[in-house]
């Protein structure tokens, strides 16, 4: 197993606890839509219990990492381990099989279920997932509404909801994908929570943001992706003294 | 005893007719609607199979001496194992293209399942008992109602009242009706979404034959039943909305109800009204009686 250890624009290393082989390990990872080439070699890497954030401009790639590791696109190439094990040539199923559970930026929910119904529509697949009485503390809302139509939920709710859905299945590796987006300033806030507290329960998240200042908040370590690759990385400590470098990258 | 100047007898009677071609209708349109769900593509082997399906009960009395109780299980069974072959072999490679090639895959399986049937058994069709202790009747005093008939009815309800229930009541139809919004995030769930496509079409394939188990005793069973049947059922699940449910299950008892009307009070119109009413809901409603608007 070969870790490219630098990011190959900046010269940094792409972490600097690799001592032990973290939970995820994206390595050289390229993905195709077609004809169009949109991850040229992603290498990143989580480890157990972390937040991690991808940062970048609109059409960067950080959606499309996701769906990739997750199995969604088709075409992709590289190396994706996920608890040591390469994924790349595993479909999406198996993946989830795997411990990845993915939330996505549009956020999935079903009309044609209740939320009820969508809640707990992902199988349960490991031991040790939130039960669905925890799920209930977290997102009260959800209990209350269960009998309702998914979509008539509000934006916010369904975010809740897109989130609540994945904590039960006993997947350790949380991928989510712009939860904050077109959300408002105190719904920002509540997930800001939701995120914190999920780490403190033991799930590792990776986090694809457009808004900075919710990334800088919650995560430990930040990834800026341009143009399909990732091209630096700060960590938590780091962010106040490059807030310029990162404001740059993101064009803010 | 008259109803509207026509005695009552004959308007029962009509009206009996059109509620099991009712059945027949909800029990096929159904299937179609499961499969055009999942699949996104119209079964046009749908009719071909329910023949299959009464060939099956046909030939299991035949060659094996199963009888109708047995079969109405069984043939449902192994044209439903059928079904998930042609899915799994036939119709997985040339999912990612477009539907066009669905619906011609179907279409030429169609004629290929009828003409080895008509090379076979012929046209004329083979004649399938009903079981004794369905034979006989009541009288309802303003007409006779053959027991049969009214197994039709209510095995029909039955069935689809447990299909319905599967699919909107339990989490296994929760899982169907979620991938057939978005099967990539269904599967990013961790489920096994082409197994769950394979089921489906199996399903769907299955109700055809029960449906054509159920026809057995009352038509011949015939190589070209299928296509007899499956062009009025197709218009009646573009009346309902193309994948409803519902839909699919109420306009088949309507419109089977509606063409036993038309017979009573103008016949000549009885074999197009169903296309007709097409027409009109598709100007009117184009998404279908019970379809959401795309």
């Amino acid at each position: 197993m070969t870790r490219s250890a630098t990011i190959a624009r900046s010269g940094r290393p792409i972490w600097v606890k690799c001592m032990a082989e973290p939970l995820l390990v994206v390595d050289q990872l390229q993905s195709w839509y077609g004809e169009s080439h949109i991850l040229h070699g992603m290498s990143f890497e989580v480890g157990k219990g972390e937040i991690v954030t991808l940062l970048g401009r609109n059409g960067a790639g950080k959606t499309t990492t996701l769906r990739s590791i997750m199995g969604l696109v088709k075409q992709r190439s590289g190396s994706v381990r996920y608890e040591g094990k390469e994924t790349i040539k595993l479909s999406a199923n198996q993946i989830a099989r795997s411990g990845i559970a993915f939330c996505p930026e549009e956020r999935g929910i079903f009309s044609s279920l209740t939320v009820k119904e969508n809640l707990l529509l992902p199988p349960e697949i490991a031991q040790g997932g939130m039960s669905t009485e925890r799920v209930y503390e977290l997102f009260p809302i959800l209990k209350t509404r269960g009998n309702s139509q998914g979509t008539k939920l509000s934006g916010g709710e369904q975010q809740m909801l897109a989130i609540a859905r994945i904590l039960r299945t006993g997947a350790r590796l949380l991928l989510l994908d712009e939860p904050t987006e077109g959300l408002a300033p105190v719904i920002v806030e509540k997930i800001g929570e939701i995120i914190t507290k999920l780490r403190e329960e033991g799930f590792t998240i990776l986090l694809v943001e457009q808004n900075f200042r919710f990334a800088e908040r919650v995560g430990d370590r930040h990834y800026v992706v341009e143009h399909g690759e990732v091209v630096d990385r700060f960590e938590r400590d780091e962010v106040a003294a490059n807030r310029e470098k990162i404001t740059g990258y993101l064009g803010v | 005893m008259d109803f509207l100047g026509i005695p009552l007898p004959v308007f029962m009677g009509q009206l009996l007719i059109g509620l099991i071609n009712g059945a027949f209708y909800a029990v096929l349109s159904l299937g179609l609607a499961l499969i055009f769900g999942l699949l996104n593509i119209v079964n046009f082997a749908h009719g071909a199979l329910y023949m299959v399906g009464a060939f099956v009960a046909f030939l299991l009395l035949d060659y094996v001496g199963i009888g109708y109780w047995p079969a109405l299980i069984l043939s449902p069974l192994i044209v439903g194992a059928f079904g998930m072959v042609i899915e799994r072999f036939l119709l997985r490679p040339i999912a990612d293209l477009d539907h066009l090639y669905g619906l011609l895959l179907t279409f030429g399986l169609a004629l290929l399942l009828e003409g080895i049937f008509r090379q076979v058994y012929g046209v004329s069709g083979e004649t399938y008992a009903i079981p004794a202790s369905l034979q006989g009747g009541f009288n309802l005093g303003f007409m006779f109602l053959p027991t049969y008939r009214a197994w039709v009815i209510v095995a029909a309800v039955i069935v689809c009242g447990a299909t319905w229930f599967l699919i909107e009541q339990t989490r296994l139809g929760a899982t169907m009706r979620a991938a057939v919004e978005n099967a990539d995030l269904v599967r990013a769930f961790g489920v096994n979404v082409p197994l769950l496509v394979t089921l489906t079409y199996g399903l769907g394939v299955g109700l055809a034959a029960f449906a054509g188990v159920l026809a057995a005793p009352i038509y011949s069973v015939n190589p070209l039943m299928g296509s007899n049947i499956i062009i009025v059922v197709f218009a009646i699940v573009v009346i309902g909305g193309l994948g409803s449910i519902k839909g699919a299950i109420a306009s088949g008892f309507m419109l089977g109800l509606f063409e036993g009307l038309t017979r009573v009070f103008y016949p000549e119109a009885s074999n197009i009204i169903i296309f007709v009413v097409m027409a009109v809901v598709l100007i009117v409603r184009p998404a279908g009686l019970f379809g959401k608007a795309a």
